[in-house]
C-alpha cells in the first residue's frame, strides 16, 4: 500500500514550540506511539483496540509494538464490526476501563453512528450524571493515492455537530501525544481525528509524560492584518503562507483551535478583534461544515470588529474524486490559503462599484 | 436447581410487584402527569425476574425502551423510577432521561438505551470489562425480537463468543415489534440456535414459566462465571397491552383479540400465583398481605414522586460533560 510511503521526512515548522525540551525530536507516529505507551504502563484499565493495531504497520506505526510489550488482553485487534465494537467500548468504559479504539479511516466511523451519537455522546447528559463514558476513539483522515470518495473523507463536520462528544484535531508531534494523553484521562467520548499528512513530521516532543488542555487553541504565529484559523495539516499550510505573505507587507496571525468542541472561542475572537479580517481553513466540506461554524461564531460575536467578509478554505462539496487530476482539483493547501488572505487583504482597495455589486448580490 | 420455598416467594413477589406497579402506571397515565412514553411490561415480568433472581447485585444488566420490568427486577429504586416518569430531580436520571433511560449504578443498571439493539453490545462491552477484571460479574443483556432484527446482534454475540465473555443474551420474543409481527420479519430460527453449544449456550424457553426462566439462567450464568462462555436464551412471551401507553392507546386491527386473549391465559403472575397455592408454598393470606404491602409502596412512590420538584429550564446545559 502506498500509504506506508509516508515518512516522517520533514521538521515541523518552528512556531516557537511549548515544548521546553529543545534537542528531542520525534516522529509524529512516535509521539503517539509514547503517548499510548505511558497510558498502558500507568493505568491498568487503559486498552488499546481496533482493526490492525496489532499488524505490522501497526496504525501506520502508532500502535505498533505495543502488543509485544503488553499481551494481547490489552491491546487487541478487533472484528471487522464498527457498530458493536465501538459499542463494545462504551460498555468497557461504563465496567470502569479507559478504551482507546483505533481506525484508519474516519470513513469507517459512519458505521459506528449509532454507538457515537446515540449512546456514547448522550450517556452522561441522558442519566443526569450517574455514568459516564471516558472512551477514546481515534481516525485518521487518509489522503492522495487514488484513495478516492470513500477512503479519504474528513467527517469532522458530522462529528462537530454532536453535543457530548469532545473532537481533537491535534497538528504537530508535541500535540498529537499531550491531547492524546489528555483525551485518555478525559472522563468524556472523546474523537481524535488526525491526518495523515501530519505523519510526514518531525517535531519536538518531551520525553515525559504530560497532556495539554482540551478546548485550549494555540497561536502558531502573531501577527496584526489578518488571523487565519487552520485545522490539523492545514495549520503547516496556513504558516507557511503567512511566511510568505510576511515579504509582501502582510502580517498574518494563525490560530490552530486544536480541539473543535470545546472550540477555543475566546482565542480566535481575540484575534479576530485585533485584525478585523479572517480566513478559515478545513479540510471538511464547505456546506455546514466546521468553517460555516467558525464563520458564524464570528460574525455574532465580533462582527463590529470586522473590515471584511469572512473567507472559507474549505473542500468543495463532490466526493473526493480517485484520479490525480481530479485530486489536484480537489484538494487545496498553502496556494488557496495564501489567496483567501490576499482576497480579504484586498476588501477594502475594491472598487466602489463592486462594492456595490457585491451587496446587491447578497441581498438578492 | 430447584428453588427453595423462600427463593419462589421472593419470586413471586417480585412478578407481582412489577405487575402492580404497570397496572398504577397504566390506570393513570392518562391523566397526563407522567409526559414520557411508558412500554409497559405487563405479561412478561417471568423474564426479568427469572433471570435477575439468578443475577448477584453487583453482575450487570442492559435494558431497552421496555425498562421497568429489568430495572425493577434488579433491584433498582422504586421511589426514583416513578419520579423518572414524572421526569422530577429526584428521578434516577434526574429528568433528563424518561421512562425509557433509567439508571441505577447501585445495582449494576449502568442505563437503558431507547434505540433498539443500542444496549447489546453495551452490555457485551460490560462483560470485556468483567472478563478483564477476572470474569466474576455477569453481564444479562435483555432485547425483543425486533432487536433481534438488527445486525448488530450478530456482531455482539460473535465477539462475545470470540472472547469467551461472561455474557447471557435475554431475547424476549413476545411476537411484535410495534404493529409488525415477527412472522413478517424473521425467516426461520435465530440463527444463533445453530451455534456450537461450547462457543453458546442457546436454549429456548417458555418465557411466562418464571421457574423454566430461572433454571435456564442458572445454568447460563453458573457458564459465564465458570469463564466457558456466553449464553443466548430465547424466551417466548406475549406483549398483553399495546407497544406504548395504556390499553385504550392501542391501536385496533393490527393483531387478532383471540391471540390477546388466548395469552392472558398464559399469564405469568396467574399461573405462578396458582401453582404456589396448589402446591402449598403459599397461603392466600399470604398473598393478600403481599398486595396490600405493594400498594402502600406505590402509593408512596407516587407521593414522592408528586411532591419531588421538577428540573428548572436553567439547568438543561448541565451532565453534558463528566469533569
Ligand atoms: C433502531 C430503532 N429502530 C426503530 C425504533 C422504533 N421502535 C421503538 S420500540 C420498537 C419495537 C421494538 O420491538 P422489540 O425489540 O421486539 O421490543 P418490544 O417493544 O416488543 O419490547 C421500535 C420499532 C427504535 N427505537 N430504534
Amino acid at each position: 500500500m502506498p500509504w506506508s510511503r509516508i515518512e516522517a521526512d520533514c521538521l515541523e515548522p518552528n512556531f516557537g514550540n511549548e515544548c521546553e525540551d529543545t534537542t528531542r525530536l520525534v516522529s509524529y507516529q512516535d509521539a503517539i506511539r509514547e503517548g499510548l505507551r505511558q497510558a498502558l504502563a500507568l493505568d491498568p484499565n487503559v486498552f488499546v483496540m481496533g482493526q490492525g493495531v496489532d499488524d505490522p504497520s501497526g496504525m501506520f506505526g502508532a500502535t505498533r509494538g505495543l502488543q509485544e510489550e503488553f499481551g494481547r488482553d490489552r491491546v487487541f485487534d478487533t472484528p471487522l464490526a464498527e457498530t458493536a465494537l465501538t459499542g463494545v467500548a462504551v460498555g468497557a468504559a461504563l465496567g470502569g476501563k479507559r478504551p482507546v479504539y483505533f481506525h484508519n479511516r474516519p470513513d469507517f466511523l459512519l458505521l459506528a453512528m449509532d454507538q457515537l451519537v446515540n449512546h456514547a455522546s448522550k450517556w452522561h447528559y441522558m442519566f443526569g450524571g450517574a455514568v459516564n463514558v471516558p472512551l477514546v476513539v481515534w481516525a485518521c483522515i487518509g489522503r492522495g493515492w487514488g484513495s478516492a470518495a470513500q477512503h479519504s473523507q474528513a467527517l469532522q463536520g458530522l462529528f462537530f455537530h454532536v453535543p457530548g462528544l469532545k473532537l481533537i484535531m491535534p497538528s504537530t508531534c508535541f500535540d498529537a501525544k499531550g491531547l492524546l494523553l489528555a483525551a485518555i484521562k478525559d472522563n468524556n467520548p472523546v474523537l481524535i481525528i488526525d491526518h495523515r499528512f501530519n505523519f510526514k513530521q518531525n517535531g519536538l516532543v518531551p520525553e515525559k509524560m504530560y497532556t495539554l488542555p482540551i478546548g485550549k487553541g494555540q497561536i502558531r504565529r502573531t501577527g496584526k492584518d489578518v488571523t487565519v484559523v487552520a485545522v490539523s495539516h492545514l495549520v503547516v499550510e496556513a504558516f507557511q503562507a503567512a511566511e510568505e505573505l510576511a515579504a509582501q507587507g502582510v502580517e498574518t496571525e494563525v490560530i490552530d483551535p486544536r480541539t473543535l468542541r470545546p472550540l477555543d472561542e475566546a482565542l480566535i475572537l481575540q484575534s479576530v478583534c485585533k485584525t478585523g479580517r479572517v480566513v478559515i481553513a478545513d479540510t471538511g466540506w464547505k456546506t455546514g461544515g466546521v468553517t460555516a461554524e467558525i464563520a458564524a461564531m464570528i460574525a455574532q460575536k465580533a462582527f463590529s470588529s470586522l473590515k471584511a467578509p469572512i473567507e472559507r478554505v474549505a473542500s468543495p462539496d463532490v466526493p473526493t474524486p480517485a484520479g490525480f487530476t481530479l485530486e489536484e482539483a480537489f484538494y487545496f493547501g498553502k496556494k488557496k490559503i495564501k489567496q483567501a488572505i490576499l482576497k480579504a487583504m484586498n476588501y477594502n482597495q475594491l472598487s466602489a462599484k463592486s462594492k456595490e455589486a457585491s451587496r446587491r448580490c447578497r441581498a438578492g | 436447581m430447584n428453588p427453595g420455598v423462600e427463593k419462589k416467594k421472593e419470586m413471586f413477589y417480585a412478578m407481582l410487584r412489577i405487575r402492580r406497579i404497570q397496572e398504577r402506571i397504566e390506570s393513570c397515565y392518562l391523566q397526563d402527569e407522567m409526559k414520557t412514553p411508558v412500554h409497559l411490561y405487563i405479561g412478561q415480568e417471568a423474564i426479568a425476574v427469572g433471570v435477575c433472581s439468578a443475577l448477584k447485585k453487583d453482575d450487570y444488566i442492559s435494558s431497552n425502551h421496555r425498562s421497568h420490568g429489568h430495572y425493577l427486577a434488579k433491584g433498582g429504586d422504586l421511589r426514583a423510577l416513578i419520579a423518572e416518569l414524572h421526569c422530577k430531580k429526584e428521578g434516577c436520571s434526574k429528568g433528563y432521561g424518561g421512562s425509557m433511560h433509567l439508571v441505577d449504578t447501585s445495582i449494576g443498571h449502568l442505563g437503558s438505551s431507547s434505540i433498539v439493539g443500542g444496549g447489546i453490545p453495551i452490555g457485551t462491552g460490560l462483560a470485556l470489562a468483567s472478563k478483564m477484571n477476572g470474569g466474576q460479574r455477569v453481564s444479562a443483556v435483555f432485547f425483543g425480537d425486533g432487536a433481534a432484527d438488527e445486525g448488530v446482534l450478530y456482531e455482539s454475540i460473535n465477539f462475545a463468543m470470540l472472547k469467551t465473555l461472561p455474557a447471557v443474551y435475554i431475547l424476549e420474543n413476545n411476537h411484535w415489534s410495534v404493529c409488525s409481527h415477527v412472522s413478517a420479519r424473521k425467516a426461520g430460527d435465530n440463527i444463533f440456535h445453530q451455534a456450537l453449544p461450547d462457543l453458546l449456550m442457546s436454549r429456548k424457553i417458555d418465557g411466562n414459566n418464571i421457574l423454566a426462566v430461572y433454571q435456564a439462567a442458572l445454568e447460563a450464568i453458573e457458564r459465564a462465571r465458570r469463564g466457558s462462555g456466553p449464553s443466548f436464551l430465547e424466551c417466548e412471551t406475549y406483549r398483553i397491552l399495546g407497544h406504548a401507553g395504556c390499553e385504550s392507546q392501542d391501536p385496533e386491527g393490527y393483531r387478532d383479540c383471540a391471540e390477546v386473549k388466548a395469552w392472558k391465559k398464559k399469564c405469568p403472575v396467574d399461573n405462578f400465583r396458582e401453582q404456589l397455592l396448589k402446591e402449598k408454598t403459599m397461603t392466600p393470606a399470604e398473598i393478600t398481605a403481599m398486595e396490600i404491602k405493594i400498594e402502600i409502596e406505590i402509593d408512596d412512590a407516587f407521593a414522592f414522586a408528586r411532591k419531588s420538584p421538577l428540573p428548572a429550564g436553567r439547568e438543561l446545559e448541565n451532565h453534558l460533560f463528566c469533569e
